[in-house]
């Protein structure tokens, strides 16, 4: 497995994710600027770090999603390479149009720090492996922008295609408006892209890969990718 | 050339942040204020001379990056 991580002005996890990359997979990611016009040759996995690219300036994300690296990143993903998007990076992929939907101001318009439980939906694809169905993960979240909007239409075709990564839910792995941090529609963490080599989600399983920090629930991600290629 | 590019949120996407002024609005004693809606507006001074030319210009600017479609509407007025 081979992966690089996008560099823009304004991430801040791009040394978390790496960390944890180089856990899974031996081997430490090439790290690319925003400006290149090209992914390192050999790619399997391009990660789009969290953050706060160019400051949030217009929308979260809008103008990452629109630099040079994220033409390459889309023509990786249209020949079926993974992308991962952790926070900011789900929002660049919003905006980038890989992943529909868009991720709007948190419904109570906090900023959200926390410890969250997730529900792995599916533990059959490329992402999810290590997992079992239904089990609920901790992870941590981090945003401000988190609460996913998308279409009635759309939100449809997600749930009957199964491109449904992630929900949050409480400690039972029920899914509850309680256990909801952000609004989101149906609990929404994280979605696929319809061939499920794409995968955006707010919260930061690269931050639990470490007893140390007082948990390891995100590893599976990061060794499910590291057995994909 | 200057203009003018309004953009607002569509209608039923909920906007917490227009919800909020709404609310210090009422907490400020500002009556009669039955809804709040936030947008952004952006002055721009544009190259092209002709009026067609410009609306070009500004319209592809909005559908590329100043609005997200999928939940914002966008208005150009040119001067």
């Amino acid at each position: 497995m081979r992966a690089a991580v996008v560099v823009f002005p304004g991430s801040n996890r791009e040394g978390d994710v790496a960390r944890a990359l180089k856990l899974a997979t031996g081997r430490p990611p090439d790290m690319v600027w925003h400006a290149e016009r090209d992914l390192p040759a050999g790619v399997d996995l391009v990660v789009l770090p969290g953050g706060f690219s160019y400051g949030d300036y217009l929308r979260c994300g809008a103008i990452a999603a629109r630099a040079h690296a994220m033409d390459a990143v889309r023509a990786h993903a249209a020949r079926g390479g993974y992308v991962l998007g952790i926070c900011n990076g789900f929002q660049i992929l919003c905006e980038g149009g890989l992943l529909p939907g868009v991720l709007m101001r948190n419904r109570d318009l906090r900023f959200v720090s926390k410890m969250q439980r997730i529900r792995v939906e599916r533990a059959d694809t490329a992402f999810t492996r290590a997992y079992a169905k239904g089990q609920a993960i901790e992870v941590a979240i981090a945003h401000g922008e988190g609460n996913y909007e998308v279409d009635d239409e759309t939100m449809a075709r997600l749930e009957g295609e199964g491109r449904v990564a992630f929900r949050y839910c409480d400690a039972a792995g029920a899914v509850t408006e309680a256990a909801n941090p952000n609004g989101s529609t149906a609990g929404i963490a994280g979605i696929y892209s319809e061939r499920l080599n794409v995968l955006g989600l707010m919260p930061h399983p690269e931050n639990l890969v470490d007893p140390l920090v007082g948990g390891t629930d995100g590893r599976g991600l990061f060794d499910s990718l590291a057995r994909a290629a | 050339m200057k203009a003018r590019v309004t953009v607002t949120l569509k209608s039923g996407v909920l906007d917490p942040q227009g919800k909020a002024i709404e609310g210090a609005l009422r907490s400020l004693g500002v009556e009669g204020v039955a809804s709040v809606r936030q947008g952004k507006v952006f002055d721009v001074e544009l190259a092209a001379a002709d009026r067609a030319g410009a609306e070009a210009t500004l319209k592809a600017a909005c559908e590329k990056l100043l609005a997200n479609v999928i939940v914002e509407n966008y208005r150009i007025e040119v001067a």
